[in-house]
This record gives structure tokens, sequence and C-alpha cells, in this order.
């Protein structure tokens, strides 16, 4: 069982750091919304407070570092251009994708939006980790800040889904590999 | 039932709601920026070379730094500004909710390639 240098940085970027934050936004949007809730039965305790804002934090560490891994370590590989006359164009997810019409969508849309979209989700939920350290548990007394601070934490979501569902796509039709392999283990003979 | 229990009760915060509000304008303002950016980076060739920060990464790599230098010059002065004030939130949040929803939708590529 073998994976290339390419292939193990997208499971990183996308299983890593883009599945985790969106599974973690998940619980932030329950937990800020029921702890801050002004009907709230019980008040929040200074324990489950600290823990909620360290999560906020790693949640901002999540997102940032698949925002960065995406532009800056997987976003090269996949825009490469390939040699005058090339035919194979396997390592080039890129204009693998554009040379086909059933596929161009999933660059010149998905690719697009993605690229893009995926940045409100860490511009977010940095704020929202700020304001939550800054008021905690007074945030249930100021109902507008509260309605801002779970509208951007869902904005978040969505936009961390819309990059998380259009990298599963692309990396479906025209995966980024290449690099060297890397063997997970050497598998029993038949 | 008294009308201080229950939903209705509400406490009067010791924090100004200044700081909350530099934070959500900022981040829409941020966003906006990267929205505007990337359509400014697509459409105008003198941009496009401007904004390539780092080859690989290409005009992406302009217009997110930029976009987040922005957000944060934008919420340095703004927390200066409303430190310790209260302002109208309901109007700033508003505000910014409206530059989030907006910039989603100007960096839809189908919407992005009307301007």
């Amino acid at each position: 069982m073998e994976i290339s240098a390419r292939g193990l940085w997208t499971l990183i970027h996308g299983m890593g750091f883009g599945a985790l934050y969106l599974l973690a936004c998940s619980g932030a949007l329950v937990e800020l919304f029921r702890v801050t809730a002004p009907s709230a039965s019980s008040a929040l305790t200074r324990g489950q407070e600290q823990f909620l804002k360290t999560y906020l934090v790693v949640m901002a560490v999540l997102a940032w570092s698949a925002v960065l891994t995406g532009a800056y370590v997987i976003y090269p590989w996949y825009r490469a251009a390939p040699s005058e006359g090339m035919t194979d164009l396997s390592g080039f997810s890129q204009r693998l994708l554009l040379s086909n019409p059933r596929t161009a969508g999933w660059h010149s849309i998905g690719m697009e939006w993605k690229e893009h979209i995926a940045w409100f989700a860490p511009i977010s939920i940095t704020m929202v980790a700020c304001v939550f350290i800054r008021y905690g548990r007074e945030l249930r007394d100021h109902r507008p800040l509260r309605t801002a601070v779970l509208s951007f934490a869902a904005a978040s979501f969505i936009a961390a889904g819309v990059a998380g569902l259009f990298g599963a796509m692309i990396n479906k039709y025209a995966p980024v590999e290449g690099g060297g392999r890397i063997q997970l283990s050497a598998g029993a003979e038949r | 039932m008294s009308a201080a229990s229950g939903d209705s009760a509400v406490k009067t915060p010791s924090l100004t709601n200044g700081p909350g509000a530099a934070a959500i304008l900022s981040a829409g303002i941020g966003a906006l920026a990267l929205a505007v950016l990337a359509i400014v980076g697509d459409k105008f060739a003198a941009a496009k070379s401007l904004l390539v920060f780092y080859k690989p990464t290409g005009v992406l790599s302009g217009v997110t730094t930029v976009a987040i230098v922005i957000w944060l010059v934008a919420w340095g002065v703004l927390e200066i500004r409303w430190r310790r004030r209260t302002v109208a939130l309901g109007l700033v949040s508003g505000l910014a909710l409206g530059m989030l929803v907006l910039s989603i939708l100007l960096t839809f590529p189908p919407i992005a390639d009307l301007f």
C-alpha cells in the first residue's frame, strides 16, 4: 500500500485540516448556540468557557492550515503547466479537467469558487474565536453580537463545505499526483 | 411570571459592544476585499501581474494576502476607535453580514464573470 507525496499532502489538506474543520464547525455551531442562548438554564462554568475558547482557537488553526496548505502547497501542483507537446496530462490536474468539456466545469466553476470562498472560513472563525475569547459567557447579554457571531460561524461552515465538496470532486476527476512514492505497508503476498 | 424572568430577561452587559462590532465589521470588510480583488485580479492585466506575490500560486497569492492585510488593518483601526464605545450593533452587524453574503456571491464564477 503506497501513496504519492502529493497525494499525501492532498490528504493532509483535505482530510486532516478541511474535514476535521467541518466536523469541528458543526460542533461549535451547536455549542455556541447553546451556551449563549438567553434562555440557557444554567450558567457556563469557567472550565466549560475555557474549553470552548480553546476549541475555537484550534478551529481557527485548522482553518488557516487548510487554506495555507491548499494555496501554497497543493494549488501550485494543481495549476502546473505541462511542457510543449506533452499529451499525458495525468500529472497536470487543471489542464486535464479543461481538456474535456465534461470535466471543464470542475475547474471553471469548482476550483475558481473554491480557491476564493475557502478563505472566508478562517477569516470568519478567527473573528468568532476572538469575540468569544473577549466576551465569553457575556455574549448572551449582547443579542445582536451573538446573532452576528452565530451567522459568521454558519457562513464559515458553508464556505468550508463548498470548498470541501469541490475539493473532493476535483480530486476524484483529476487527482493531484506525483512526487516520491511513500510506502505505507508492504502488503501480504497472495 | 415576573417581567424579569424567562426568555425576556436581559442582563446589563459589563463590556461595551464596540470591540465585538469592530471584529464583525472588519471580517465583513476583509471578505468583501477578497471578492473584489479576485474580480479585479481576473479582469485587469495590470492588476493581475501586480497581484502575483508567489509565482507558483499566481494571482491568488496577492489577492488573499492583500485582503488579509485590509481585514487586519480595518480591525485594528476600528478596535482603537470603538474599544470603549457602544455602537449601533444592529446596523453594524447587518452591514457586515451583507458584505459577507455579497462576497460569497461575488466569488461565485458565473456572477464574477458578469463584470
